[in-house]
């Protein structure tokens, strides 16, 4: 067994709300102690020494929605290389999203994702699966089999459960197993065929435009059902003011509701879309200043309780198109700890706030044992300056796709050093 | 062969277990007893209802509650017609009412209907001047079932106070889990509802039960562990995602039955799904299955029934709570 003793670090843990200059000792794939007390007194012989400098050391960063590839669309993006990206974005766990070909939606089919995650991936790789076979929004998946299989929750990626009745019952279901469905709340007859967000800029551009309503009718719609029925409800990714405000309510309520909200959700708004620039067709669409400005309010009061990066890998020629027919999605594995920090930056959340979003939130929701700084946890970690100004390159992007509207954007912050399971999985090779 | 001579029934229809008392229950049970009895010999043929009708009218299919009714009254001496009025039938034109009205021209002395709709039983039974059975309205009532049900574990166990049953599966959609959870709640038995969400009434709590989604916790110490059929097409992602997860989560098998105590008894009021919601081989265990003789007890209880129901003169106005248009 490796002893390892990380020294000189800033811990935060924002389980526990610590947040002291000290050490940290892992002993194979799992964390020992840790205080500003440990090493005080040097360290025993023996320890590997990781003298952090002064950076933070924080649980690794834990990302509940990323699209991979694979199965059926390797070329995009691979477990293997999803997981490169995520260890350069300081990401020690991502969360799959189960819209593959074949859809995540049997048993073997998560297997099959966990088998060639733990031989192909540098860091953990949990599954969600379908809450309706083959997305379809009609019968309901095996929820309780794939979940003994260890799908970590249901979701069906990026549809939308259409029917009410379907949901009912899905979440009816779930209840019994103390599943989390994750829904991604867009009624589909008012989206039609929009493309970004509804509004001047839409109407400018002469593109058909999706309304914040069909987010907020959606969201308030599976509140109402979440009432009725007690299932455990997470919206995948809030980004108008109106669905943040019905959340609110339903938390109020006393509901069992939780959001998550995708970082291109706060880090840019639909101007982004400047000249039909399809790397800012993204879903949930950018929406306008007002409901950015809410997504950044909704974090700091807790009413959105995650950060997402909604990784979606899209390679140049189904970007390369009219901004109607080109693919959606921005890749965000690697840039989502920098473009979060901006909200530290400016000073809307407390650092410990910020990376409870991704660290201790999403494993509490999903029942995972990381996302916490603790003697027994698994030695997931990060190691971060959040001050380093530098600007993201996609050339340097690990990711296979490079479909991304932050090249060039100058941010502060960036990981130093990843470790999963107790071994080290990225190093800044700009800083050794 | 009974010598009850003036019977304390006081309803003229059978149409629910709602509004019986433990004597009704009882008394119905008692003289079952003896119908049992009867029914084990080489002559079973009583005059009891010699030069009376039975007409067995039938909206939906069915075999076994049918063939039972029908013994039951040929049993008792009884004249008896089976009716079965198809869809098609139905969609000529005649409403419910104008068959009653048909029906009740022919002066028959008994009425068995089996419906698909809630309530419609009722709804005839204030049309008709004879007696009036429920066999079956929807998913409202299914009374005999519940007694022959009750029948069985009382001649197993003795009586039904105090014992704690659990009725697993398709509540939602089972008459027959509504009339035994009316009559052991009423009888004083502890009922149990075990099922997913998806197949559970809303309110259930109102109704006297403890509601368990999980096998083992719900099968903790029963004493009977009553099985509910599911229907195919509640299968397959509209209710439950498919028969191989229902089995596996709520299929009763040896492992979920070691929950309950050791002697408790299987019950299931059939056609049973092999591999959906019983394990083959334990739904033929004479241990601990009693399917086959719920189905004896269901022919003494309708004798019983029959026969008490009988017992009122007819073309009388209607007492009870049932005279009342509900």
């Amino acid at each position: 067994m490796s002893l390892v003793a990380y020294i000189n670090a800033r811990l935060i843990d924002p389980a526990s709300g610590l947040d002291c200059t000290g050490g940290l000792s892992t002993e194979g794939g799992r964390i020992t102690e840790l205080g500003a007390d440990l090493f005080a007194d040097g360290v025993p012989d023996g320890m590997e020494v990781v003298d952090c400098g002064g950076r933070v050391l924080c649980p690794g960063l834990i990302d509940m929605r990323v699209f991979v590839g694979e199965p059926g669309a390797e070329h995009k993006e691979t477990l293997a290389s999803a997981s490169q990206a995520a260890a350069a974005g300081g990401v020690t766990c991502i969360i799959v999203q189960p819209n593959t070909d074949p859809v995540i939606d049997e048993v073997a089919l998560v297997e099959y994702v966990k088998r060639q995650a733990r031989d192909k991936a540098v860091v953990r790789i949990h599954p969600m699966a379908a809450i309706t076979k083959g997305l379809a929004g009609e019968q309901m998946a095996e929820l309780g089999l794939l979940a003994e299989a260890d799908a970590v929750a249901f979701t069906d990626a990026d549809r939308t459960v259409a029917k009410a009745q379907v949901m009912r019952r899905v979440l009816s279901y779930a209840s019994a197993f103390n599943l989390l469905i994750c829904h991604y709340p867009e009624e589909p007859s008012l989206a039609g065929s929009g493309v970004m967000n509804a509004g001047e800029i839409a109407m400018r551009l002469g593109l058909p435009g999706i309304p914040t309503q069909a987010e907020t009718i959606m969201v308030e719609r599976d509140l109402r059902l979440v009432e009725m029925t007690g299932g455990r409800y997470h919206v995948a990714a809030l980004s108008t003011a109106q669905a943040i405000e019905a959340v609110q309510r339903g938390k109020a309520r006393g509901l069992p509701v939780t959001a998550a909200a995708a970082v291109h959700s706060f880090a840019l708004n639909e101007s982004a879309v400047g000249e039909y620039r399809s790397f800012a067709k993204t879903a949930p669409p950018l929406r306008n200043e007002a409901d950015r400005q809410a997504v950044v309010a909704g974090l700091a009061d807790g009413t959105i309780d995650v950060i997402c990066s909604c990784h979606d890998p899209q390679d140049a020629e189904s970007k390369r198109l009219p901004f109607e027919l080109a693919a959606t999605g921005i890749i965000g594995l690697e840039t989502m700890l920098p473009l979060a920090l901006e909200l530290y930056h400016n000073g809307a959340m407390s650092l410990s706030d910020l990376l409870a979003t991704m660290t201790s939130r999403p494993a509490e929701l999903l029942g995972l044992r990381g996302g916490k700084l603790s003697p027994g946890a698994p030695a997931d970690l990060l190691v971060f300056d959040p001050d380093k100004p530098w600007r993201i390159d996609e050339d340097r992007f690990h990711s296979k796709s490079k479909n991304t509207p932050y090249h060039d954007r100058p941010v502060q912050g960036r990981p130093w050093r990843t470790i999963v399971d107790g071994k080290m999985v990225y190093s800044d090779p700009d800083e050794d | 062969m009974s010598d009850i001579s003036s019977s304390d029934m006081p309803f003229r229809h059978l149409l629910g277990i709602e509004g019986l008392s433990p004597s009704d229950i009882s008394e119905i049970l008692d003289l079952a007893d003896e119908y049992v009895t009867q029914n084990r010999q080489v002559d079973k043929k009583r005059s009891i209802l010699g030069g009376r009708t039975q007409i067995n009218l039938f909206f939906e299919t069915s075999t076994r509650t049918r063939t039972s009714f029908e013994l039951a009254g040929k049993r008792l001496g009884a004249d008896v017609i089976n009716m079965t009025a198809t869809a098609s039938a139905i969609k000529k034109g005649e409403t419910l009412i104008d068959t009653a009205a048909t029906l009740n021209a022919m002066h028959p002395d008994a009425l068995v209907v089996r419906h698909p709709h809630s309530g419609a039983v009722a709804l005839l039974s204030q049309k008709m001047d004879c007696s009036v059975i429920n066999a079956g309205d929807g998913s409202h009532e299914h009374p005999t079932q519940a007694l022959l049900d009750a029948l069985t574990i009382r001649r197993r166990l003795g009586g039904l106070h105090g014992l704690t049953v659990a009725i697993c599966g398709d509540i939602l959609h089972s008459r027959v889990a509504r009339s035994n959870i009316m009559l052991l709640n009423i009888m004083g038995a502890h009922v149990r509802a075990i099922a997913p969400p998806t197949l559970l009434p809303g309110a259930m709590d109102r109704m006297g039960v403890e509601v368990f989604h999980d096998m083992a916790a719900g099968l903790a110490d029963v004493d009977i562990v009553m099985m509910l059929r599911l229907q195919n097409e509640r299968m397959n992602g509209a209710y439950v995602p498919s028969t191989r997860e229902y089995y596996h989560f709520f299929g009763l098998d040896r492992a979920k039955l070691a929950k309950a105590k050791p002697e408790a008894l299987i019950m299931h009021p059939g056609p049973m799904n092999r591999g959906v919601e019983i394990d083959s081989e334990l739904a033929d265990d004479i241990n601990r299955s009693v399917i086959r003789e719920q189905v004896e007890m269901g022919v003494a209880v309708r004798m019983a029934v029959l026969d008490l129901l009988s017992r009122r003169p007819t073309n009388q106005p209607p007492v009870g709570p049932e005279a009342t248009d509900t």
